[in-house]
């Protein structure tokens, strides 16, 4: 067996991915970790927390903290347009991440995964969890533990305390 | 681990702190027999189930103190000793089932061959007593006829034989499961054992409700009836025992619930006539029901929290040798069990004070006429929404005179301060951190981590601590909690275009501010004030505090004619924040905020309202601490556009810096940077001492050599001489002056450079020529090793600095600062050139770079090296005359490891070594 990334260490397994698109980009999230797709509405802005928390919204009685994928991306802001959100749970708790478009469902072999070119951009790279090439395009596929993880706080706030 | 073992580690968790108390009472009553039975009976439920479950360890301990108590029963003095030895088996018990539940099942390896042994030990001194006469037993005999009766006949039967009592536990194991029997201490013939033992062990096995262990055994079934006379209390039948999960998954549901009604009954209120609106005032009150009813499950005893403290207190008394009291008053006062858990430790903490600092000793206390059993009581009663929790001894109350001492001591407030204090307030330094009266350090109390603590877990349940003090009379502590956490009463109030939900309990009133009403808002300075019947109170504009405010200025937040303040308190800070309108009260069910968001403090949590959106929780104790930075905030930040303005300024016409304007040796002035001068001296010349070649003062407990600007200037021959004082790691040089001329801002352009040595080169400062002084030249006048110093370690000295900088002057003033701090400073005037060196392949350890330069910035400078994937991991060193958290920000992003202000060259210096201790701080 080849060595893959982690989230894809299935092997010779298929693994089903929702496509998402954020900003132009092709992204895939693996099916397991998405509970839903939702329209995010009226969204409560969270004052004083980190740019790419676009605010918390009502999921059916459950607060939802909503996460702006533009900005965690890094990219400009979507001028209109329909705005769609997949629900996913991280550490016991429901985060929605807010994206342009939800595509299709993807079966795609584990192991045709590629880890991740070497000139990525940084920022991306670090919740890239490798890159499936499909016809024509790419499609990224999202770490989700590494993309919510590097937005927790520091403990260190604690000791400033 | 399965469900068999859960239900016996709480059940015995349970019993055992029931244990813990009844010894305690036992042992001032030690022939009240109805404790002692029930005491037993509980040691013994646990050793059975021990045996029945395969615990061997803990079995042993159980069985061990089982047969000591066993004595008592007999009628065997009760020692304090012996109490101490059981209580501390029951410890070791605990510990035990502590680990037991850490392992998932796995009992702990270990050996408790000491605490049997010692407790064997005390059963054999004990059967020495009594072994003459078989009296003791008829006191016990009136407690419960079906659990004691067999048992006796049985003891008497059996006392002359002497089995190891373990060969016989585990005899009558093998024939029956539990035996109370084995309790009797000796051995004996099994029949009669047997016979006996199905009455026996049912009773105590159904008291407990220990239904599994029981509900293997048919035979038991039969004894019913005699165990609904045994057990006495018959609460534990009409209660089961859920878990907190089911009761909080539940209490979810029904908030749920509420929040759909709420939202069914907004929907019906738009549609007049509704054929809805009878079943769903049906579907509204059985809902507020459920909800009180859900709540309700939710409320425990304070007294569950209180439980442990019995035998705290009794342990405190024996160690520190003072006899005390327990009393508790309103035990069954209910509150809920989120907050019960919240203040079991801070209570624990304060009755081991009052048990170790209030209470006197006992020739103390009969020196002032007091028992000599010092009391301590604890009361809870509810008032208004809140329970009220009292803990109060009645000691010798509070040192004010120590703790005044205490407080100068630890630099808390000054002498004068303190003067003007009431005691009172000097009583509440005690809750400040890091404070302990306790003269030494006692196991008991007095680390120094007390008091502070208890109140920052009292007021982070939203509750306030108080305290009264009588000199002689003793001391008490008040605690103020929210009755539950769970369902918060909120003001609904606008800010900046969103709702916010603030918790009525911090809400003192709403004040409506009109330009001619009689509340108007006035200002001091900039800062807004309200006039509020006699009393000034801070404002500020809720919008300004989430740093959501969308207008222009400000300012203006404020300034609005038709605002509400809400007045807020909290602990003992008034306060008014202005919002921008108020809508209504509503009952809220608060919800934990995610773990992600949960770092902002202003916010306790949020909730999902009525019309279906989420709304955020004002906190007030984090509204509280910013309005107290506010005030200095404000003023930082003034100071900070101050700085930027600067900053602004030396960004267009160059370096501006202040210069220090002197003359010395001849008529022209000469300036040297005002941000490497120590200190300006003037000293009589007669304090002025030649030695070895050399003119020195003593200055500060040492001698400090005097440099002149021109070898064979002289000090002046009478009156006092000014001179420059440049101190650096312990040592000073005095550069001799004739006269100090002012102190200028200017621009920095090194004009001429200079050929001579000592001066930099001239530049124009007010409009005349003046020389720039190189104060690298003079320093090793002073000491020859001044750049060569201790502090210049090895490792140091091999460490190779690219320092870029566009002005020489920066180049020439930090170059030897560098070099000084033993650093190997390779200097390039641009980027460019850096960048070139660099490619070269010529080797550094870390760049420290200016950013304000023309044509490559140094942000831009230092992405260029992080490109670089040879150089992504060298620190590299911002350096500025413009230091703002935006510029910081700025700076990290392009990858600088560390930011320092210009002039800050100690902090230049404490930067580098971080980068090179490998301490890669982020830029702060």
């Amino acid at each position: 067996m080849t060595m893959i990334e982690n989230n894809v260490s299935a092997g010779g397994d298929t693994i089903q991915y929702v496509t998402v698109v954020i900003g132009g980009q092709l992204f895939g999230l693996p099916i397991s970790q998405v509970h839903d797709v939702f329209v995010p509405e009226s969204v409560t802005r969270v004052p004083l927390s980190a740019p790419e928390v676009a605010g918390v919204l009502n999921l059916r009685g459950r607060i939802v903290t909503a996460i702006d994928m533009r900005r965690r991306l890094h990219l400009p802001p979507q001028e209109d347009g329909q705005m769609m959100a997949v629900g996913i749970e991280y550490k016991h708790e429901s985060y929605g991440l807010v994206i342009d478009a939800v595509g299709e469902v993807l079966n795609l072999p584990g192991s045709s995964a590629e880890s991740n070119p070497s000139n990525l951009d940084k920022r991306w790279a670090e919740i890239s969890g490798g890159v499936h090439r499909l016809d024509g395009k790419l499609m990224v596929i999202l770490d989700v533990a590494r993309l919510l993880g590097t937005m927790f706080p520091e403990p260190m706030a604690a000791a400033a305390a | 681990m399965d469900d068999l073992l859960r239900e016996f580690i709480t059940e015995t968790n349970e019993s055992l702190d029931v244990v813990d108390v009844e010894l305690v009472k036992f042992e001032q009553e030690p022939n009240n027999a109805t404790i002692l039975n029930n005491i037993f009976r509980l040691v013994h439920t646990i050793k059975g189930t021990c045996g029945f479950l395969g615990l061997p360890r803990l079995e042993g301990i159980a069985h061990a103190a089982e047969t000591l108590m066993g004595k008592f029963r007999e009628g065997v003095p009760v020692t304090p000793e012996a109490v101490s030895l059981i209580l501390s088996s029951i410890d070791r018990i605990k510990d035990i089932l502590g680990e037991l539940e850490a392992a998932e099942g796995e009992e702990p390896t270990g050996d408790d061959s000491d605490l049997i042994s010692e407790l064997e030990r005390m059963s054999m001194s004990a059967e020495a007593v009594v072994s003459g006469g078989e009296a003791a037993e008829p006191a016990e005999e009136p407690a419960a006829a079906a659990d004691v009766l067999p048992e006796q006949t049985m003891e008497r039967e059996l006392r002359p034989g002497e089995v190891s009592l373990d060969d016989l536990e585990r005899a009558f194991r093998e024939t029956e499961i539990e035996v109370e029997v084995a309790d009797g201490e000796a051995g004996a013939p099994a029949a009669a054992d047997e016979a006996a033992a199905p009455v026996e062990v049912a009773a105590p096995a159904k008291v407990e409700a220990a239904a599994k262990p029981a509900a293997k055994k048919p035979e038991k079934e039969k004894d019913e009836p005699a165990e609904k006379k045994a057990g006495g209390s018959s609460v534990s039948n009409q209660s089961i025992r859920v878990a907190v999960d089911t009761l909080e998954h539940l209490m979810t549901m029904v908030s749920e619930l509420v929040l759909t009604r709420n939202q069914l009954l907004e929907i019906v209120r738009r549609h007049e006539d509704s054929e809805f609106k009878v079943p769903l005032q049906r579907l509204s009150n059985v809902t507020a029901e459920l909800q009180e009813g859900v709540m309700a499950t939710r409320m425990q005893p304070i007294g569950n929290a209180w439980q442990k403290l019995p035998r705290i207190v009794r342990d405190l008394s024996q160690e520190l040798e003072k006899p005390i009291e327990l009393e508790m008053i309103g035990a069954e006062t209910e509150l809920d069990r989120q907050v019960l858990e919240m203040i079991k430790d801070p209570l624990t903490h304060m009755v081991r004070n009052s048990a170790d600092h209030g209470l006197e000793m006992p020739t103390e206390r009969r020196e002032a006429g007091k028992q000599d059993k010092g009391t301590i009581t604890l009361a809870a009663y509810h008032e208004g929404g809140h329970i009220i929790i009292e803990v109060r001894d009645d000691g010798k109350g509070l040192d004010v005179d120590k703790i005044k001492q205490k407080v100068i001591e630890r630099g808390l407030a000054t002498e004068a301060e303190i003067d003007k204090m009431s005691d009172a307030q000097i009583h509440k330094y005690i809750f400040a951190a890091g404070f302990s009266t306790a003269a030494s350090v006692t196991s008991v109390s007095g680390r120094g981590v007390g008091m502070d603590v208890v109140r920052n877990n009292i007021e982070l349940i939203g509750g306030t601590v108080d305290l009264r003090s009588t000199p002689g009379k003793g001391s008490s502590f008040i605690i103020k909690i929210p009755l539950t956490l769970a369902i918060v009463s909120t003001l609904i109030i606008e800010a900046a275009g969103d709702r916010f939900a603030i918790p009525q309990l911090s809400v003192v009133e709403l004040v409506r501010v009109q330009h001619n009403s009689e509340h108007r808002i006035e200002r001091i300075k900039d800062t807004p004030v309200l006039r509020l019947r006699n009393k000034l109170l801070p404002l500020v504009h809720m919008s300004q505090l989430l740093g959501i405010y969308e207008g222009e200025d400000i300012e203006k937040a404020i300034d609005d004619d038709n605002g509400f303040i809400v007045v807020m308190q909290v602990g003992s800070q008034t306060f008014g924040v202005v919002v921008d309108g108020v809508f209504h009260t509503e009952e809220i069910v608060v919800k934990p905020m995610s773990t992600m968001l949960r770092n902002l403090n202003m916010f306790s949590g949020n909730t999902i309202l009525g019309d279906g959106s989420v709304i955020m929780i004002i906190d007030p104790n984090g509204v509280a601490s910013a309005m107290a930075s506010h005030a200095s905030s404000a003023v930082a930040e003034q100071s900070e556009d101050e700085a930027e303005e600067t900053g602004r300024k030396a960004h267009t016409s160059q370096s501006s810096i202040s210069l220090l304007l002197f003359r010395a040796g001849a008529p022209e002035p000469k300036a040297v940077p005002l941000s490497l001068v120590t200190r300006l001296e003037e000293f009589e010349v007669s304090k002025i001492e030649r030695s070895n070649g050399r003119d020195l003062v003593q200055y500060r407990g040492a001698l400090m050599p005097l440099v002149y600007i021109n070898d064979g200037d002289q000090h002046k021959l009478e009156g006092t001489q000014p001179m420059l004082v440049f101190s650096d790691s312990g040592r000073s040089m005095g550069l001799v002056v004739d006269e100090i001329v002012d102190i200028v801002e200017d621009n920095m352009n090194i004009e001429v450079g200079s050929e001579r040595p000592g001066v930099l080169g001239s530049a124009v400062i007010k409009d005349r020529a003046t020389e720039i002084i190189d104060l690298g030249y003079y320093l090793p006048q002073a000491f020859e090793d001044w750049f060569m110093r201790k502090e210049m370690d090895i490792q140091a000295l091999t460490k190779k600095v690219l320092f870029v900088d566009d002005s020489s002057f920066f180049r020439n003033m930090l170059t030897p600062v560098l070099k000084a701090a033993g650093y190997d400073v390779t200097t390039c005037d641009s980027p460019r050139q850096a960048l070139d060196l660099l490619e070269d392949g010529r080797k550094f350890h870390a760049v420290v770079s200016d950013i304000e330069m023309p044509e490559i910035n140094g942000f831009e400078f230092c992405e260029a090296i992080r490109r670089d994937p040879r150089f992504r991991n060298m620190p590299v060193l911002a350096l500025s005359a413009m230091v703002t958290p935006a510029s910081i920000e700025r700076g990290r992003q392009a990858g600088f490891d560390d930011y320092v202000a210009k002039f800050d060259r100690p902090g230049l210096i404490a930067a580098l070594k971080d980068v090179f201790s490998g301490e890669m701080g982020v830029a702060a």
